[in-house]
């Protein structure tokens, strides 16, 4: 067994989310060095908390409707292209696209992703939450915005399907 | 500190409930949402509905981290619980208060304290309120020292029970010894724990509870007392106030002992203060305390003329207790029927399903809180009340009079409910006299075998 890069990364989250700065990790002759660097003091999770751009309660009930209308689960609407998967929130929390503030994000349009590859991750009180692509293809358009609050259901991203 | 956005981490009548007196005060409302609740009335009352997980409460309504990022997602200053789900855990309160968020009920403390039996009946003590006598024994000999104090008929209870395994009832002082023994030896292959106590049985109790407001600082109101004594399988079906045929010496002493029990633990926000009333002796002892607004809320409402939501955000933003026990007045009498979707014909089996026509009552007096309208779904996750229906009036007789009236003229299609219950348990003569102990529901269905068919020719 070794470490992929895509493990490597799940690692990271687990330090991000936790009161650790610095981990060792020696396996099957393979060596792994974490340690959180040129981080401000406040730490790198409160620091996305405070990035968290929170969206102010619609006024009326009427605005609600079309966000829960488009939160219906991956039933795409007619006229959608049937080779578009959308990758739903699988819990509600702060979706981060990145790692840490000013990190390459995990994926782009354009990126080419695996059933397990992590896509965003989504903090619930300060706990990462890896979400998964869950389908092989190419990432089509990224729907929901880095450091917003998503419901439980809320698409995310949509990606074409291969293979 | 001001409040001026709530998020209701509750559903159904009582998230509708909390919006409306958010409405009347310039509140805006954040509503927590499972998907099973997305199109449900309180969803498209709030001024904004957020999707916190699946239908089954363990995914959605009863995470308290979900919930408090929702809060804190959404920027609302409070979280209302509501009842059931979260209200009377500890951890959502701490949370809270760690967060920042003011939690709208009691402290954590407050919550673990009265949570825990020993401990609430020790602040009981504590607060010179009378809990039902009795006391651990670790022997015959000790067993019957006790049993001269609490007096017989007695049950022996196991210490680490439950499910009546290890529980003897006595019902004379030379039956005592054996039922000792056979209760601890019982308890011990049941539970592992052979230690027992004695507690006084009450043969004919009624449930009633007082409604307190306190400020969190040791003040302390009360608005009166609640009967809750239709019930079945400790499910309450019938609530009233005030309670019919109580001493006023009793009833007084039952309103003294609430304040006592609350001031002693300082308690915060609205809460309910629950005692069984023994109706031979004449007395009444502490069961325990509810740290939360109560399902039967609205029956003090009406007839104390006070908003008790509102109240409740008035206390969490510090505001304290806005009037004294003096200006409390209680007009007129108050009786609720829970209207459920069971179906009483079929030992009151839940119904869910989608609701098609649906018209409740309206008329002097008469109060309905309810989130189910024409298409509304009654989903099979959560409790099954439907609605609530109250009558006011200025005397019990009439007050009963116009909810029997509102009961029959109540329709629903789609899904069954307890409304044929209602219906005969107002009419029973025992109900109409008022003052029943909590067997009473047992009686009445076992005197009316077919509740379809008595309501029908009602």
């Amino acid at each position: 067994m070794s470490l992929t890069a895509a493990d490597v990364v799940e690692i990271m989250q687990l330090i991000e989310g936790s009161s650790f700065d610095e981990l060792s990790l020696e396996l099957n002759g393979m060596k792994l060095n974490l340690r959180r660097g040129s981080v401000p003091a406040d730490g790198s999770s409160s620091q996305h908390s405070g990035a968290v751009a929170t969206p102010a309660a619609a006024p009326t009930p009427a605005a609600i409707s079309p966000q829960v209308a488009a939160t219906n689960g991956t039933k795409a609407s007619p006229g959608v292209d049937p080779s578009l998967h959308e990758v739903t929130a699988p819990l509600l929390g702060t979706f981060y696209l990145a790692p840490k503030p000013g990190a390459p994000p995990f994926v782009e349009p354009g990126s080419l992703v695996e059933p397990d590859t992590v896509i965003g991750i989504i903090e619930v009180m300060k706990l990462m939450n890896s979400v998964r692509a869950g389908v092989r293809g190419k990432v089509a358009e990224i729907v929901a915005g880095d450091g917003t609050l998503v419901e439980f259901g809320e698409t995310l991203m949509r990606v074409t399907k291969s293979g | 500190m001001a409040i001026g956005r709530i998020f209701i981490a509750n559903r159904g009548e009582i998230a509708v409930r909390i919006i409306r007196t958010c409405r009347a005060l310039g509140i805006e409302t954040v509503l927590a949402a499972s998907t099973a609740d997305r199109d449900s009335l309180p969803a498209q009352l709030a001024d904004r509905a957020i999707c916190i997980g699946p239908p089954r409460p363990s995914e959605s309504y009863l995470r308290v981290e979900t919930i408090v990022a929702a809060a804190r997602g959404t920027n609302c200053d409070a979280i209302h619980p509501g009842y059931g789900f979260l209200s009377e855990r500890a951890a959502l309160a701490k949370m809270c208060e760690e967060e920042g968020i003011t939690f709208i009920g009691p402290t954590a403390a407050q919550i673990e304290t009265v949570g825990d039996k020993l401990r609430a009946r020790s602040a009981a003590q504590a607060a010179k309120v009378p809990v039902v006598p009795g006391g651990a024994v670790s022997s015959v000999d000790a067993a019957i020292e006790l049993a001269r104090d609490i007096g017989v008929p007695l049950l022996v209870k196991a210490v680490g029970g439950g499910g009546g395994r290890g529980m003897k009832r006595v019902d004379h002082f030379h039956d005592l010894p054996a039922s000792f023994e056979l209760a601890s030896a019982e308890a011990g292959a049941a539970f592992g724990d052979a230690r027992v106590y004695l507690e006084r049985f009450v043969a004919s109790g009624r449930h009633v509870e007082v409604q307190v407001l306190g400020d969190g600082r040791g003040g302390v109101i009360h608005l009166g007392e609640r009967d809750c004594s239709s019930q079945r399988r400790y499910q309450k079906l019938v609530e009233e106030t005030p309670a019919p045929g109580l001493s006023e010496t009793l009833r007084h002493d039952l309103h003294a002992a609430a304040v006592r029990f609350s001031e002693q633990i300082a308690y915060r926000g609205a809460g309910t203060v629950e005692f069984l009333v023994d109706r031979e002796r004449e007395t009444f002892y502490f069961l325990e305390m509810n740290a939360r607004i109560q399902v039967e809320h609205p029956v003090t409402e009406l007839v104390t003329g006070l908003d008790l939501i509102a109240e409740q955000i008035a206390i969490a933003s510090g505001a304290g207790l806005r009037l004294e026990q003096s200006a409390v007045r209680r007009h007129g009498c108050a009786i609720e029927c829970r209207i459920n979707a069971e179906d009483p014909a079929n030992d009151f089996l839940p119904s869910p399903g989608m609701v098609r026509e649906v018209s409740w009552p309206m008329g002097e007096g008469i109060r309905v809180d309810t989130h189910i309208v024409a298409g509304s779904r009654v989903p099979p996750f959560y409790d099954s009340l439907m609605a609530k229906i109250i009558a006011h009036g200025p005397d019990r007789a009439t007050a009963l009079q116009r909810l029997r009236n509102a009961i029959s003229s109540t329709r629903v299609v789609g899904v069954a409910t307890n409304l044929p219950f209602h219906a005969v348990a107002l009419a029973d003569p025992e109900f109409q006299a008022g003052g029943m102990d909590t067997g009473f529901v047992a009686r009445l269905l076992e005197r009316t075998p077919d509740m379809t068919e008595r309501t029908r020719h009602d």
